[in-house]
């Protein structure tokens, strides 16, 4: 097995690009099942939404996906506060959450994907941006805009969620009420405000990641559900609740996936990045950067 | 005692008749699973929006055996795991009359078991050698791969590659770990031993892979003098990108991508096909060649519109009409639902179709190969309409069809 200068570093690139791309679907999954105990399954489903919703705009005004999951991501996140609102009322108020609760949100997967055939049909839709087809060299390095761009977007993202939860006083009730609610309750916050605003804020984080995700390739309504058992995997790899953590076990799995693909053989790829996972949890159970 | 032996005799008569009267006025039934969602859900639709309007068509004309055509379908989700107990319920629960297969090589494997158990005749619809496996001598095929479909499905690519000069020597061989990808794949391999060509990569992907431009570095590392691909919509579309992107340097590029022949991926993709040689089973520079396809698309293009699936409809739906037009016939001819008689008859005659005539060989596909070998070229922009009318596509294969010569190397003909 031979390992060319250049192959190596493509495969360097293309990986950390596509672990970018990565975290972003999985940020939301730390908050509300790392952070918040939230199984949402239906989490990749809401991608799909933010796809299509960004779909929309760009292929009637021509406005670029990225921009439209920014400006739309307040929706989202409307509709994060009344969806926990209802899984509180209905589940965990009541402490039936953990089965009745994920059959919820399996239920909320599989009405997304028929409302979004019902609306847009079941036909591949991609979007076409200024930058798509356009690819930068550096000496024998790519770095396709297609990737490139949702990678900086998606860094972006976490970074600022890891920033607002480390640094103002709400995200450090969201830290908080990972660890202790009564605590929280004894001084005076009520926690299922924290948890709501928290699982409201994964779902925000859903939209834009859904527009890079339509940037990156094509989507229909099921498509989802490929990624259900990635981001859980980048979200325990990292460890439960850690944002940080995200997007280490992110970059690690897109590396690995790369480094596979480019030497091994891609039908490789899954193995790999699941064996990394055990072995993470094997000497540290609680993920990478978990507590 | 005469009496009541006359008037019971009188009774029985009438419930007999009407029986009978009840009997003939039950519609013709014929079940199928479609995939509506999932994956294959695009193609699979606009399929259904043909068997419906050949419905409505025979419907129109009085029906089959002086019955309505009643379709009933289930969606199977692009998930081969709910094949079996859809037809199961088509065949125990909804008593079908008779039954045809879903859309594409995935959904019609797992139907087998239970179509020879049952001894049904099974017109499937575009399964890439699927009976190969199966020897059911009910099976009959409509996709126009040959005899030989591994074989015939991927001969139109090495044999338009064979006419290179210089002759080609080496191949890369990729495509999805799926179930048509890998039979397409096997057929390649065997391709690649008839020609003598040495195949330099040979390996396959998860279906939901991201990212592809990795797999092209690595196919490029090898510097293939072919690269033969096999792969389902999403990643064709992944593959055609990241080729773009890699700048793949190789003399012919394409073979069997399933995707780019509906209008999604050919507006999608625009001007990224160019070059590209796939196949197609229809393209307009060969309409003088399909007399009767125009009838067909008249009727499926505005309903297609409305319903939001593939605005061209030159792939599927109009071998999804021929399928049930090759029934109808059957039907008609024997007079019955007699499944052996069916098969035989079948297996004996010619079939006019929308798409041509229809011959089928022993194993049920067609007699004789028509798939048509392609070139994309001159693609600009991302409109339908180029697509409506001759001139952006090259027919290399087969020679009754042939409209031109392959245009390599691949790199400066992508432009």
């Amino acid at each position: 097995m031979e390992f060319p200068t250049a192959l190596v570093l493509n495969a360097i690139v293309a990986g950390l690009l596509l672990g970018g791309f990565y975290a972003a679907v999985s940020v939301g999954i730390s908050i509300s099942f790392g952070m918040l105990d939230v199984v949402n399954i239906a989490h990749p489903a809401f991608i799909i939404l933010g796809s299509y919703v960004a779909y929309s705009f760009n292929d009637r005004m021509g406005v670029d996906p990225i921009v439209v999951s920014i400006v739309l991501s307040p929706l989202f996140f409307a509709f994060g506060l009344l969806l926990y609102r209802i899984y509180y009322q209905c589940f965990e108020k009541r402490g039936q959450e953990s089965l009745r609760g994920l059959a919820f949100f399996f239920g909320i997967l599989f009405i997304t994907e028929v409302v979004l055939v019902l609306v847009f049909g079941v036909d591949y839709r991609l979007v076409g941006t200024a930058y798509s087809s356009t690819t930068l060299h550096l000496g024998a390095v790519d770095f396709p805009l297609r990737l490139a761009v949702p990678f900086v977007v998606a860094v972006t993202m976490v970074v600022c969620v890891q920033l607002y939860l480390s640094r103002t006083f709400f995200g450090r009730a969201v830290l908080a009420v990972a660890q202790d609610q009564l605590a929280l309750r004894l001084m005076g916050v009520n926690p299922i405000r924290v948890k709501e605003f928290a699982f409201a804020l994964s779902i925000a984080t859903a939209g834009v990641a859904g527009a890079l995700l339509i940037v990156i390739q094509p989507v229909q309504p099921a498509i989802g559900r490929e990624y259900i058992g990635l981001v859980f995997a980048v979200c325990v790899l990292g460890g439960m609740g850690s944002i940080w953590g995200t997007l280490l076990g992110a970059l690690i799995l897109g590396l690995a996936e790369s480094f596979t693909s480019t030497f091994f053989g891609p039908s490789w790829a899954p193995a790999v990045s699941f064996g990394i996972l055990l072995a993470a949890l094997a000497f540290k159970p609680s993920g990478l950067l978990g507590r | 005692m005469r009496k009541l032996t006359l008037w019971l005799s009188a009774g029985l008569a009438l419930l007999l008749l009407a029986a009978s009267v009840h009997a003939q006025q039950q519609p013709l039934k014929i079940g199928f699973g479609m995939s509506l969602t999932g994956p294959l859900a695009g193609n699979g639709k606009a399929a259904l929006i043909s068997m419906q309007i050949w419905a409505e068509d025979v419907n129109a004309r009085g029906g089959l055996l002086g019955r309505k055509v009643e379709l009933v379908y289930y969606d199977d989700q692009t998930n081969p795991s709910t094949v079996p107990s859809i037809y199961n319920k088509l065949l125990d629960v909804d008593k079908v009359d008779l039954v045809v297969s879903g859309y594409g090589t995935n959904v019609i494997a797992p139907a087998m078991p239970i179509m020879m158990q049952r001894n049904m005749t099974f017109m499937a619809l575009f399964g890439l050698n699927v009976n190969s496996k199966f020897n059911y001598d009910r099976y009959f095929q409509i996709m126009p791969a040959g005899p030989e479909p591994a074989i015939g499905w991927t001969q139109g690519f090495f044999d338009v590659a064979m006419t290179l000069n210089p002759r080609p020597q080496t191949v890369a061989l990729v495509g999805a770990d799926a179930e048509y990808p890998a039979l397409a794949l096997e057929g390649a391999r065997a391709q690649a031993k008839r020609t003598g060509l040495k195949i330099v990569y040979d390996k396959s992907y998860p279906p939901n892979t991201v990212d592809f431009s990795p797999i092209v570095r690595a196919i490029q590392a090898t510097n293939p003098d072919l690269v033969f691909l096999a792969s389902y919509p999403p990643d064709s579309a992944g593959m055609v990108r990241a080729v773009n992107e890699v700048g793949l340097k190789t003399r012919m590029f394409g073979g069997g991508l399933v995707g780019t022949q509906f209008a999604a991926l050919k507006t999608q993709l625009g001007p990224l096909l160019n070059g590209m040689v796939n196949y197609e089973a229809y393209t307009p520079e060969v309409a003088a060649k399909f007399p009767f396809l125009d009838q067909f698309l008249a009727k499926y293009q505005g309903r297609a519109v409305k319903e939001g699936v593939d605005p061209l409809g030159f792939y599927l739906p109009p071998y999804a009409y021929a399928m049930m037009q090759v029934l109808e016939q059957a039907i008609k001819a024997t007079g019955g639902l007699d499944q052996a008689k069916l098969a035989d008859y079948m297996h004996s005659y010619e079939f006019d179709t929308y798409v041509g005539k229809v011959r089928f060989a022993k194993n049920g596909e067609w007699s004789i190969p028509r798939m048509l070998t392609v070139q994309y070229h001159g693609v600009n922009g991302n409109d339908l309409e180029q697509w409506m009318k001759p001139g952006h596509v090259t027919v290399l294969a087969p020679g009754d069809y042939k409209t031109g010569t392959v245009l390599a190397p691949y790199q400066e003909n992508r432009k």
